[in-house]
């Protein structure tokens, strides 16, 4: 009687879902991702320490290339930081993901018992991460050298959001481009079409905020940031899946 | 090898008939315009070949969408054609604009909504293109070339939204506002029978090429998988 009850008993957990037992949660899965690329990037450094330089560089390019006198200062600012986040974003994410795809990480990642979308969520978080770390120190390096007061609630909001979403499509054909001959290359091509609606809006509400507009005119183009960033979240949420599968 | 269709042979006479009776009805039956003159008529051929343009993206989106749920091949072909012609009418759109544009708004080109998303969904095309070129496994191909036609159909509109959003909240600063000023007119009804033959006559041109390339599509298939059989 005993000995049938514990085979029951034995039964019982075999048929148990072995999900529940060996799939770790989503936001788990996530964060061990963004986990494992935060620690390899502060040990190595290689990535920030790129971007970084390089969008340095670009604020003094267009330094001479603009002639930053106060008065032009003034109208150009919202483009000039874009410009420079886009262009030190898109080293950013080709490095990311070309690790990965490098030294067979990806494989791994993918062999992974867990959602596939988990990881494409751990490495856009990681992404944007990277990529506020490095607009924290191009704002008051830009506020220092061109006297303009950068630090308003609201513009960094506007930089929050602009990030998020281009982040979120960077990271999904950035998963797409390491896969292709052309790599590379081929990432800021594929990206700056698709991303124009979101550099656009950020443009016109950063420049708005730096002009001293009221909130109600910047309003559109933060609906429109906001909209962009739902929709494209949720498209690559969908589609990351055929990008990444063997 | 499949034979040509004979229904393919006669589209192929048909559409160089309608395009010769377009370009009569544009050039000489519709009556000249008022105001700008003769350049007025590169208007028939630049609507016609803008909705075609515009008719392409459409059905490239939706077959990219149709290929990732089904995942057959054909709907890849689909979308590859619809691509290829579409970029092509677009290209003639632009060209066939910048020409009316200089003598109507003595500049070849402005930022305005509808060219500048004319011009991002051109660069668009061209990227899908350059992704397609640097992936040898079709399937993957396939997947990419899908995921990315369904990421450019949905930012299109949103740029023209925004740019459109923006016009209306901050004047244009160059140019009037109203209509007249900017190249519009009323079109009289021989104008009006011009311009909805060229409609026609370019859906038709489109239906044609389309095929085509979808004839196309399937002999390049075969061919790869020839060379794959050969190299094993």
């Amino acid at each position: 009687m005993q000995a049938r009850t514990s085979a029951r008993r034995l039964q019982a957990a075999k048929n148990r879902p072995s999900s529940i037992v060996c799939r770790p949660s989503f936001v788990k899965a996530m964060m061990a991702v963004v986990q494992k690329d935060l620690a390899a990037e502060f040990r190595s450094r290689e990535l920030l320490s790129a971007m970084l330089v390089f969008s340095l560089l670009v604020i003094l390019i267009f330094n001479f290339a603009l002639e930053l006198d106060i008065k032009t200062r003034q109208s150009v600012t919202a483009g000039v930081l874009w410009t420079t986040f886009a262009f030190a974003g898109t080293l950013g994410l080709n490095r990311s993901m070309a690790v990965e795809k490098d030294r067979g990480c990806m494989d791994g990642l993918l062999l992974a018992p867990v959602d596939r979308a988990a990881i494409y969520f751990g490495k856009a978080i990681s992404n944007l991460a990277f990529m506020l770390i490095v607009e924290a120190i191009v704002l008051p390096v830009y506020s220092m050298l061109y006297n303009v007061n950068l630090f308003q609630a609201g513009l960094l909001g506007v930089i929050l959001l602009g990030s998020i979403g281009y982040t979120a499509v960077g990271t999904l054909l950035a998963a797409m481009s390491v896969q292709t001959r052309t790599r590379d290359v081929l990432l800021p091509i594929l990206l700056f079409p698709v991303a124009i609606p979101v550099l656009l809006a950020s443009v016109k509400a950063s420049g708005g905020l730096l002009d001293g507009a009221e909130f109600s005119e910047i309003l559109t183009p933060l609906n429109i940031l906001i909209v962009y960033d739902v929709i494209f979240i949720a498209v690559a949420y969908m589609v990351f899946d055929f990008v990444v599968e063997e | 090898m499949q034979t040509k269709p004979i229904a393919l042979t006669i589209l192929d006479a048909a559409s160089v008939i309608v395009l010769g009776i377009a370009a009569y009805l544009a050039l000489v039956f519709a009556p000249t315009e008022l105001v700008m003159g003769d350049v007025q008529r590169v208007f028939y051929f630049h609507v016609g070949t803008a909705w075609v343009g515009l008719l392409g993206f459409l059905i490239a989106a939706l077959s990219g969408v149709v290929y990732i749920i089904t995942k057959d091949m054909k709907w890849d072909r689909f979308e590859v054609a619809a691509v290829e012609v579409s970029t092509m009418f677009f290209f003639i759109t632009i060209v066939l604009g910048s020409i009316w544009a200089r003598p109507a708004w003595n500049t070849w080109w402005t930022w305005d909504p509808r060219l500048t998303t004319a011009a991002v969904t051109e660069l668009i095309y061209v990227a899908y293109f350059m992704l397609r070129q640097g992936i040898e496994d079709p399937e993957k191909r396939a997947r990419f070339g899908a995921v990315y036609t369904l990421l450019g159909g949905i930012s299109a509109p949103i740029t023209f939204m925004v740019i459109r959003l923006f016009r209306t909240i901050h004047p244009v600063v160059i140019g009037n506002q109203s209509a007249a000023a900017q190249g519009g007119f009323d079109m009289t009804a021989d104008m009006r029978t011009a311009f909805f033959f060229a409609l026609f006559a370019f859906t038709v041109i489109f239906i044609d090429l389309m095929w085509h390339r979808l004839r196309l599509g399937a002999f390049q298939e075969k061919v790869e998988q020839l060379k794959l059989k050969v190299s094993i």
